[in-house]
């Protein structure tokens, strides 16, 4: 079968989605949690026909000196040592050690120049590829993700956040002119909408019945009055309809013990075994989001504690992709917004830095093993293959077989996918 | 023995001993000659305060925040933050030694011999010859996974108790580093550990505020102390912070005293109160001692002096060392420090103390009335 990277209406691809989901069926075990060797089986054969993305977002600023890029014995070092990982000459820091097993199946991007040391703007930067523009709403990495990797039948919302708290709900902003269909759906805590599902004195017919009702309604004021808030609208109440018939996968009780020990028995631990659950169940785009990394004071302790929860399912999901056959088309990505400035300041903490940090990906269409980019000695600047946002988002969609250099066209506009003005790392593809 | 004829309101810096990388820990050695500090270079700096002289003790990979030292002199004793003080250097005290003492005279200044014990947050711990002119380790021994967070050595020298981030305290031959006992217990990092005076029993404090007293001789847990007041899970940025990052027993054994943070808002910026508490050890209760002045910071360094007074140090943009009378929770003084505090050593003898500093220096307080020797780079601060 060729792959179709961008709608997959392809009548190959249905057939087999479609014999995908029958067989899953066919088994209770799969309807319980889509575990055990039935979960393997589908995922590989699910895992030829469609390319996913799965963002871990070190939320606040993860220190690059406490992760992809140690410095141990320098003026910025810290306490931590560099230890060896599983490609020869590769070194992180100690506080990943599971994640050092793993280094085969991933690459570090070590020469990140982002210039920009606000929250905001560079979380902006590195989920658009953008710096923010006033003038001009870019969408963000999951919802051109959605729309150019979906199938266009997919029984889940194409693109999910899974934060650690805050509400759950639908957010129509991060797709910008890709419109609501492609926006996010958050899972506050791992959990779907407040309310999203049917209250147990609602007789299934009523609730049916009161359902056609706001379709017809509904229907009819969209013809007269169409806008882009009702259809944000509607999408919302398409995306609430495809949690109610699929809500098992978020119950992660349902996975094996010895699955949920693996991963950690933590809120983060939770949230990437959802996560997993979630790419398994065809959802083209997942981000989790691990709070928190900006810290000023106290860096070393805090990153202790805060890796130390990293690690482990990190490596558990790098883990379950590869044996099901899923990584090779699965692109992960472990950013934040930027990284920690090398210098310890009073408190034992680090500040924001952009100007010289790191990322590491994994799976779909990289060159694993791979090290981009270099810093100095003490990792206060870049001395080798610099690069910012634009180029990082145009390897992400180049590994997952996009032409980045394509244009959306909302309202006939040509819209690039990624900043015309930057190119792919092309060292860490295949 | 009189005791030494010390003011808290005379206290002033008598000498600022420099480094360039950012200092952490500090102690003085059992004769006092030296003050020991600790640096983000990851080394150890001896500084002779005789003759001003730094030399480095290179071997650790990591920061250390651990010194102890055992003596092979009867004449000589420990220091801790729980030191006795009955080993005055001369009549004077340290800074007549170093009026009358010219710095082209080190050599005729007899060294008592001692061992400097160090553990580092690579969890190693180093035995070094503390009065070799290069002193190098003679001894490393693996003792935490982790780091290790802080060490105390026994009242007679021969037990060493270590802690650290593997929630264990253990307890080593402080003389061949042989291991004897591993107390387990605690379910978070043990941030201190402190030997109480009698020898007989130590305690250990964790991140959680959970503070433990242990049979030396069995190992045995013999009761909890609370000081969850030092502890908060920020729910905000989904992380704990805690711990006692200073700990001392009084002379005579009466009381504990641990110091840290507390009331905080904002973990990520370290927003939050320094605080000190001091557990009477007879029924376990506790008194909380506060700052004057609503100061935000952490305390790192706490101790009892001669004259029945407690002090503290610690800080965050900038150092405070602060003093409070027995029995009173109110702080009876307080001295201003131009860099954040990270620890507080207390001189053997009664009249001095120093602390150790972000800026790379180690600042030498004197608490004798008078004036002060000043030293070319010095930093004098005469209080009224």
């Amino acid at each position: 079968m060729i792959w179709c990277p961008y709608s997959c209406e392809t009548a190959e691809h249905r057939v087999t989605r479609r014999a995908f989901l029958g067989g899953s069926l066919l088994g209770a075990g799969s309807l319980m949690g889509f575990g055990g060797l039935t979960t393997s089986a589908a995922a590989k054969e699910l895992s030829k026909s469609q390319k996913r993305v799965v963002v871990i977002f070190l939320s606040g600023g993860a220190s690059q000196l406490e992760t992809w890029d140690p410095k141990p014995g320098t003026d910025t070092g810290g306490p931590f040592k560099a230890i060896p990982t599983s490609v020869p000459g590769t070194h992180i820091c100690e506080l990943l050690p599971e994640t050092a097993k793993l280094m085969h199946r991933q690459v570090l991007v070590r020469g990140i120049n982002t210039t920009d040391d606000d929250h905001g703007r560079g979380e902006v930067q590195m989920l658009t590829g953008r710096k923010p523009d006033p003038a001009f709403e870019y969408p963000h990495i999951g919802a051109v993700a959605a729309k150019l990797l979906g199938t266009g039948t997919e029984e889940l919302p194409g693109h999910i956040q899974i934060t650690p708290n805050g509400g759950s709900g639908f957010n129509k902003q991060d797709a910008a002119f890709l419109g609501p269909k492609f926006a996010s759906v958050t899972l506050a805590d791992g959990k779907p909408p407040a309310d999203l599902f049917r209250p147990a004195a609602l007789t299934t017919t009523a609730d049916q019945e009161r359902e056609a009702l706001r379709k017809k309604l509904n229907d009819r004021f969209a013809k007269s009055r169409r806008t882009a808030q009702t259809e944000a609208y509607t999408e919302s109440y398409d995306q609430a309809a495809k949690f109610i018939a699929k809500g098992d996968v978020l119950s992660i009780g349902m996975e094996d013990p010895k699955t949920a020990d693996r991963y950690g028995r933590h809120d983060f631990g939770r949230h990437m075994l959802l996560a997993r659950r979630l790419l398994e169940q065809g959802v083209t785009f997942v981000k989790v989001t691990h709070t928190n990394y900006d810290t000023h004071h106290e860096n070393f302790d805090f990153h202790i504690e805060q890796l130390g929860e990293f690690d482990r399912p990190y490596a558990a999901l790098l883990t379950d992709l590869a044996e099901r056959g899923m990584l090779e088309s699965t692109l992960v990505i472990v950013m934040a917004e930027f990284g920690r400035t090398p210098r310890i300041n009073e408190r034992y903490g680090r500040d924001h830095w952009s100007k010289a940090w790191s990322i590491a990906m994994a799976g779909c269409g990289l060159k694993a093993g791979a090290v981009v980019g270099k810093t100095n000695a003490n990792g206060t600047a870049v001395t080798e293959r610099e690069v910012h946002g634009g180029h990082l988002f145009h390897t992400y969609f180049r590994a997952l077989g996009v032409d980045s250099t394509k244009n959306f066209y909302p309202k006939d506009r040509p819209i690039p996918i990624a900043d015309p003005k930057a190119a792919a790392i092309t060292e860490v593809l295949v | 023995m009189p005791l030494p004829p010390i003011d808290i309101m005379a206290s002033r810096v008598a000498i600022e001993l420099k480094h360039p990388s950012p200092l952490i820990g500090c102690r003085f050695d059992p004769s006092g000659r030296y003050l020991f500090t600790t640096a983000q270079d990851n080394s150890i700096q001896r500084f002779d305060l005789f003759t001003l002289k730094k030399t480095a003790l290179l071997g650790h990979s990591s920061w250390s925040r651990g010194l102890g030292f055992v003596g092979t002199s009867a004449t000589i004793m420990p220091i801790t933050q729980r030191a006795t003080y009955p080993i005055p250097l001369n009549q004077g005290g340290i800074f007549n030694a170093l009026s009358s003492i010219a710095a082209a005279a080190s050599s005729q200044v007899p060294n008592s011999p001692f061992t400097l014990i160090s553990g580092d947050y690579l969890g190693e711990l180093r035995w070094w010859d503390g009065t070799a002119d290069v002193p190098i380790a003679t001894r490393t021994v693996k003792a935490h996974e982790g780091w290790l967070r802080a060490l105390d050595v026994s009242p007679d020298r021969k037990l060493l108790a270590t802690c650290g981030n593997d929630h264990l305290v253990k307890l080593w031959s402080a003389s061949d580093g042989k291991p004897i006992r591993t107390l387990e217990g605690h379910a978070s990092h043990v941030y201190n550990v402190a030997f109480h005076p009698g020898g007989k029993t130590l305690v250990s404090a964790d991140l959680k505020g959970f503070v433990k007293e242990w049979e030396v001789e069995t190992g045995k847990p013999l009761r909890e102390l609370d000081a969850k007041v030092f502890h908060k899970y920020d729910s905000g940025f989904a992380a704990d912070i805690g711990g006692i990052r200073g700990m001392a027993f009084s002379p005579d054994g009466q009381f504990l005293a641990g110091t840290g943070i507390t009331n905080v808002s904002n973990a990520f910026a370290g927003v939050g109160n320094p605080l000190v508490i001091q557990f009477d050890m007879k029924d376990g209760k506790a008194k909380q001692l506060k700052p004057k002045e609503a100061f935000q910071g952490t305390g790192w360094g706490v101790g009892y002096l001669p004259n029945g007074y407690l002090i503290a140090a610690g800080g965050a943009g900038q150092g405070r060392i602060w003093f409070w009378k027995p029995d009173d929770p109110a702080s009876a003084h307080m001295l201003n420090v131009p860099a954040n505090i990270r620890d507080l050593a207390l001189h053997p003898d009664g009249t001095a103390f120093a602390v150790s500093c972000f800026n790379g220096s180690a600042y030498v307080y004197t608490m004798l009335p008078g004036p002060v020797v000043a030293k070319k780079d010095a930093i004098a601060v005469p209080k009224k």
